[in-house]
């Protein structure tokens, strides 16, 4: 019974191993381990061993049934692992092939650029102000400080909708619409951005643009403060390491006023074409809130001090995204907008 | 203004270059936006004597010239008519660059050419700056100009022009005495003025002229000086080069004098023939109803009371301070000349200048308020530059009337107001200083300074006036860069605010593009948007003064905006477009001066949505922008609104168009573009179009959602297909289900719409998923089929719905 016990493993050995499939290590088990398998069939014999016999035989086959039931899931491991490797090999797809697109919109680069600035603002702690486009006189100009009939007023070519009504030609008419409401309190960080419109319509200039007007009101407001904020503000939106630069100018309703540039972010201060060869980019105009403004608007002068500055919004975007035509921004090309 | 850098050195120290003054002056507030330098291409010209002439030997119209230059003779081939020996003449060497091209070692006809004898034109400069027998040929000079003299210096172009971009506060600027005082307290450099005197005839002005001042308020001086004899020809050659310097033609000695000292004081001058004028009197009045009056122009202008003129016993001889009349002029036989040296009203020159459109240097001057206290001086400058020229005879005295003149103001000056503008400690004694370099009076009272400020400074007039000099003298960029003290403040948008912002959102999200248009509107689109003629759309907002007629009014309505981005898109060949904008409209309102400015959004879909090659196309069609606006209103968290037929609107498909319900009023509509309107619009393709008053939608949106817990029963779902009529509106079918499956029917969902072969004839099948949930057990089949029921004999007693199998 031995040899007949180790011949059928050495049988069932040889089967198993020339297994292809799965099916067949079933088919090997069934035949030599199943109900009516060949061990079942050979252990059937044991009756006419000894006693002495029995156990030896019965321990060789529990070997011979364990070590073939080892043999088996080892080759069914191993089937299931090529048969996984045969499939998944076959599941190979061209990874390169495009992935299916989103339609998605896109802002335009004016408001992209205005979003970012108001977050910066409202980091800093500014408020939003808005105010009318169609606008009184009054607010454009007169408690802006430009006096009656002053050639300043030249400054602004104005679209005229009424005697004393008018686009507004800057946003800094929010300035005394919100220190009216807000006076005598303080302080005051407020920023407004809007469509303005001057008469002028060429290669460089659209007769509807967009500015933001910000300015603080408060105690001890100074240049000093003025230039500090600006240059966070230059710094985020055009990078870390932009510097800047006053230039005296003038402004009715502010002084001291300046022009502010920004070290030319294509160059670097080199000086390039985009600058001029300057190295500077004109950005934004700026100056502290004229006494005769906070006056109008009923502040104390000798009680507060405050800044305004008011800055181009098309410029910006025009730097940031090296956009070469102030047009491009109005024509509204499909092509151009999906850029953004 | 255009400065020359070498005049302007007679009046004040620079020891700086060109360029590093026009970097300070910038630095300081006057802008110098570009330096000019007239003769740098001017190299290798130098003076000769023609020595001698002879014929050229092929060539009827050349010559050939022996030419003296002091260092070498040349042999030089010229066809210029005016030729002569002994002429002295400007020879441009070997080697030199003129406008035309470079000069070369030249052989002309077989005749060896050593450079070219210049005319003004060769050398780039304009031919009527120089005498009429020169305009055509050659440049010829003065027999004693030494020789080898470097053209540059002789044409005196051996210069820099600054140009100076002037802000409208500074009108001090406007002459190079003002320029030179800016200098000076730039550079902390000695000022130089001209010493003004003139020696005067015994014959004196009193009772030859007299000056009336009708006016006070618009002139508040006028200055009369008489010169007799006078010899009427050409300014000297310095005087002219100064002049051309300054960007202004040299046009007789009288004349170029008056130019000069308007240049050089700042004070406009006018000269009038004395012997033209009538009653030996100048009335300052305003113009008369239906007065006439020729310019010196020879334009004849119409007077009128708006504006200030100069008139003598019988008429008006000049509009004052703009332009001199031409009966009055300078003439070659003028030999007694009156020279005017007035101040007048800037706002009235200004109106003035602005009505006739006539600018000039002088209006410009006057326009910006010129200095009052100057007049008499520049009046005697005149007559000084006049008399040394040689041109005429000045007579004693001069007519002053100056109705009420002016204190130089003093002003208060706190240092610690100083401090506390600027951000920074300026010591006292610089204080102090800055305003001695402007050469400002300064006093000191208590801890405070008393500065008397020259009324040539009209800027100044307040105590923050004095502050900016004191700033930008003391540099803008050495003040320090703080950030702002105080309470520290939230940053907020406004609810409208962060409802915009989140409109953009999910319109992008949504895949539309955001465009900016113009908010101006064509009168003519509202027949394009067949726009009835009764409809408030048509009450637009008119700009007076606009810049064509396409933009005469302001947007009643966003649609044409985007229609016109839709159309110029397509016209590009660019397809499949959704595009979106978030603007104002406005709505004039009666009694009001300011119109309504109501925010808007307008949306407009046509062609297909991306594809790929495993993603099909969807049509942007009516239910994709539908999509879009139910996005929208679900983002803003607003659920009761209705989106119902709507078929009167002319601009839009009369069936498939909606309107869309808040609260009962209507905000906003959506739709397709009537094929009319798209034709206008040269649109060929459907197009889809929505447009939301977004001040509604904004009163309307939710604040944050509340959280509704989990169920924790599971839910039921149940399929319901019925038939019905097809023209009854899902809507309709949806309320009715939902109000008969009552509480437990948590959710309606439309699945499937057909219409065809296997159902009747103008009817249709809607499949909707019914979702039942309790939220206290488990819903059995019973209790879900019992509402099932109901939902049906609903669905079957209010449309006749019968179901499909
Ligand atoms: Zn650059």
């Amino acid at each position: 019974m031995k040899e007949k016990l180790k011949a059928m493993k050495a049988e069932a050995l040889k089967e198993l191993d020339a297994a292809a499939n799965l099916e067949r290590v079933n088919e090997i088990r069934v035949k030599y381990l199943g109900k009516k398998g060949e061990l079942t069939g050979i252990l059937r014999g044991m009756g006419a061993l000894s006693a002495e016999e029995r156990p030896v035989i019965g321990q060789l086959a529990n070997e011979v049934r364990e070590s073939l039931e080892e043999e088996i899931s080892g080759k069914t491991a191993a089937l299931k692992e090529a048969e996984k490797l045969a499939k998944l090999s076959k599941e190979t797809i061209d990874v390169t092939l495009p992935g299916r697109p989103f339609q998605i919109g896109r802002r335009h680069p004016l408001t992209a650029v205005l979003d970012e600035i108001k977050e910066i603002f409202l980091g800093l702690g500014f408020e939003i102000a808005e105010g009318p486009e169609v606008e009184l006189d009054y607010y454009n100009f007169e408690a802006l400080n430009f006096p009656a009939d002053h050639p300043a007023r030249d400054m602004q070519d104005s679209f005229y909708i009424d005697f004393g009504v008018l686009l507004r030609t800057h946003t800094s008419p929010v300035q005394p619409r919100v220190m009216e409401k807000k006076a005598p309190g303080i302080p005051v960080k407020v920023i407004a951005p809007g469509k303005v419109y001057r008469r002028d319509d060429d290669a460089t200039h659209s007769p509807m643009f967009h500015q933001v007007e910000g300015f603080i009101i408060d105690r001890k407001i100074s240049f000093s403060d003025l230039k500090g904020i600006l240059l966070v503000v230059a710094r985020q939106v055009f990078g870390e390491d932009r510097q800047i630069r006053l230039r005296p100018s003038f402004f009715p309703f502010t002084e001291p006023s300046a022009e502010v540039d920004v070290s030319c972010i294509i160059c670097n201060g080199a000086g390039c074409r985009v600058c001029s060869n300057t190295g500077w980019l004109e950005i934004l105009g700026a100056g502290m809130i004229h006494p005769n403004v906070l006056k109008m608007s009923g502040y104390d002068p000798e009680k507060v001090t405050g800044f305004a500055f008011g800055l181009g919004v098309e410029r910006i975007a025009m730097l940031k995204y090296g956009i070469d035509d102030l047009r491009l921004l109005f024509d509204n090309d499909k092509r151009f907008l999906t850029q953004f | 203004m255009r400065v020359s850098y070498k005049w302007l050195k007679d009046y004040v120290d620079i020891p700086v270059s060109p360029e590093e003054l026009a970097e300070k002056m910038t630095m300081a507030g006057v802008a110098v936006e570009n330096i000019e330098y007239p003769g740098r291409a001017l190299d290798k010209i130098v003076t000769g004597r023609i020595e001698k002439i002879l014929p050229h030997p092929n060539a009827d119209k050349l010559v050939v010239c022996q030419i003296n230059t002091g260092a070498e003779k040349l042999q030089v081939v010229t066809g210029a008519p005016n030729v002569r020996e002994g002429q002295i003449i400007l020879l441009a060497l070997v080697g030199a660059t003129l406008p035309g091209g470079k000069i070369t070692k030249a052989k002309l006809r077989g005749v060896d050419s050593f450079g070219m004898l210049c005319s003004a034109q060769e050398l780039g400069l304009d031919p009527k700056n120089f005498p009429p027998d020169q305009q055509e040929g050659i440049l010829e000079f003065a027999p004693d100009t030494p020789l080898g003299m470097d053209a540059r210096e002789l044409l005196g172009l051996d210069d820099a022009i600054l140009e100076l971009d002037l802000t409208p506060n500074r009108a001090d600027c406007l002459s190079m005495v003002g320029v030179a005082r800016e200098v000076s307290a730039v550079l902390g450099t000695e000022l130089k003025l001209p010493e003004i005197k003139v020696s005067e005839t015994d014959e004196t002005i009193d009772g030859q002229v007299t000056v009336t001042i009708n006016n006070p308020e618009l002139c508040g001086r006028y200055v009369g000086r008489l010169i007799r004899n006078v010899k009427i020809g050409p300014s000297p050659g310095w005087m002219q080069q100064r002049l051309q310097a300054a960007g202004i033609r040299p046009i007789s000695n009288v004349v170029d004098v008056t130019n000069y000292v308007m240049m050089e004081l700042g004070q406009p001058l006018h000269a009038f023939d004395y012997d033209k004028l009538k009653g030996r009197s100048i009335i300052v009045r305003k113009g008369q109803p239906g007065e006439k009056m020729y310019s010196l122009d020879e334009v004849e202008r119409q007077l009128t009371p708006d504006m200030l003129v100069i008139a003598d016993a019988e008429r008006a001889v000049a509009i004052a301070g703009v332009m001199g009349g031409l009966d009055t002029e300078i003439t070659d036989e003028t030999t007694s000349v009156l020279i005017e040296s007035a101040y007048f009203n800037p706002a009235s020159i200004h109106r003035t200048s602005k009505s006739l459109a006539l600018r000039s240097e002088s209006s410009m001057r006057f326009e910006k308020g010129v200095d009052i206290t100057g007049c008499l001086l520049a009046a005697t400058r005149a007559c000084q530059l006049i008399q040394e020229m040689g041109a005429g005879d000045v007579v004693k005295g001069a007519v002053d009337n100056f109705p009420a003149p002016r204190e130089n103001p003093v002003i208060r000056l706190r240092p610690e107001r100083v401090a506390l503008v600027m951000g920074v400690e300026v010591p006292r004694n610089e204080i102090k200083d800055i305003m001695k370099r402007l050469d400002f009076g300064v006093t000191e009272e208590g801890s405070d300074f008393l500065v008397k400020v020259p009324l040539r400074r009209g800027d100044i007039s307040l105590e923050i006036d004095l502050i900016e000099e004191v700033a930008r003298l003391f540099g803008y960029n050495n003040i320090p860069t703080t950030l702002p003290e105080g309470a520290t403040t939230e940053g907020r948008q406004t609810a409208p605010q962060a409802v915009t912002d989140k409109i953009i959102d999910v319109m992008t999200e949504c895949g539309l593009s955001e465009i900016i248009t113009l908010s101006f509107m064509n009168p003519r689109v509202f027949d394009l948007l067949n726009i009835p003629q009764d409809s408030t759309l048509r009450q637009a907002v008119t700009i007076q003064n606009p810049l064509s007629e396409e933009q005469r009014l302001l947007r009643t309505t966003m649609i044409p905006g985007i229609l016109d981005i839709l159309s110029r898109n397509a016209a590009r060949k660019n397809k499949d477009l959704a595009f979106f904008e978030v603007g104002r409209v406005f709505t004039p309102l009666r009694g009001e001066k300011l119109p309504r400015e109501t925010l808007t959004l307008v949306a407009g879909v046509m062609g297909k949505t991306l594809s790929g090659w495993r993603t099909k196309p969807d049509d942007m069609d009516f239910y994709y922008l539908k999509g879009v606006l139910e996005t929208l209103l679900d983002s803003l968290n607003i659920s009761a609104y209705d989106i119902i037929p709507e078929t009167g609107n002319s601009t839009f498909h009369p069936g498939r168009t909606a309107a869309v319900m808040l609260a009962g009023r209507k905000a906003g509509v959506i739709g397709e573009l009537h094929p009319d309107v798209a034709e206008n619009y040269r649109l060929n393709e459907r197009v889809y179009v929505m447009e939301l008053n977004l001040e509604d939608i904004i009163d309307h949106a939710g604040g944050i959602k509340k959280y509704s817990p989990l169920p924790k029963y599971p839910a039921v779902e149940r399929d319901l297909a019925i038939v019905v009529s097809g023209d009854i509106p899902a809507s309709e079918i949806n309320r009715v289900i939902r109000k008969s499956g009552g509480v437990l029917l948590e959710s309606i969902s439309l699945f499937d719409v057909y219409q065809g072969e296997q159902i009747k004839k103008g009817f249709k099948s809607l499949a909707f998923s019914l979702r039942f949930q309790a939220p206290d057990r488990t819903l059995t089949d019973e209790e879900v089929n019992a509402i099932l029921e109901k939902i049906q004999s609903a669905l079957q007693e209010n449309f006749r719905a019968e179901l499909r199998a």
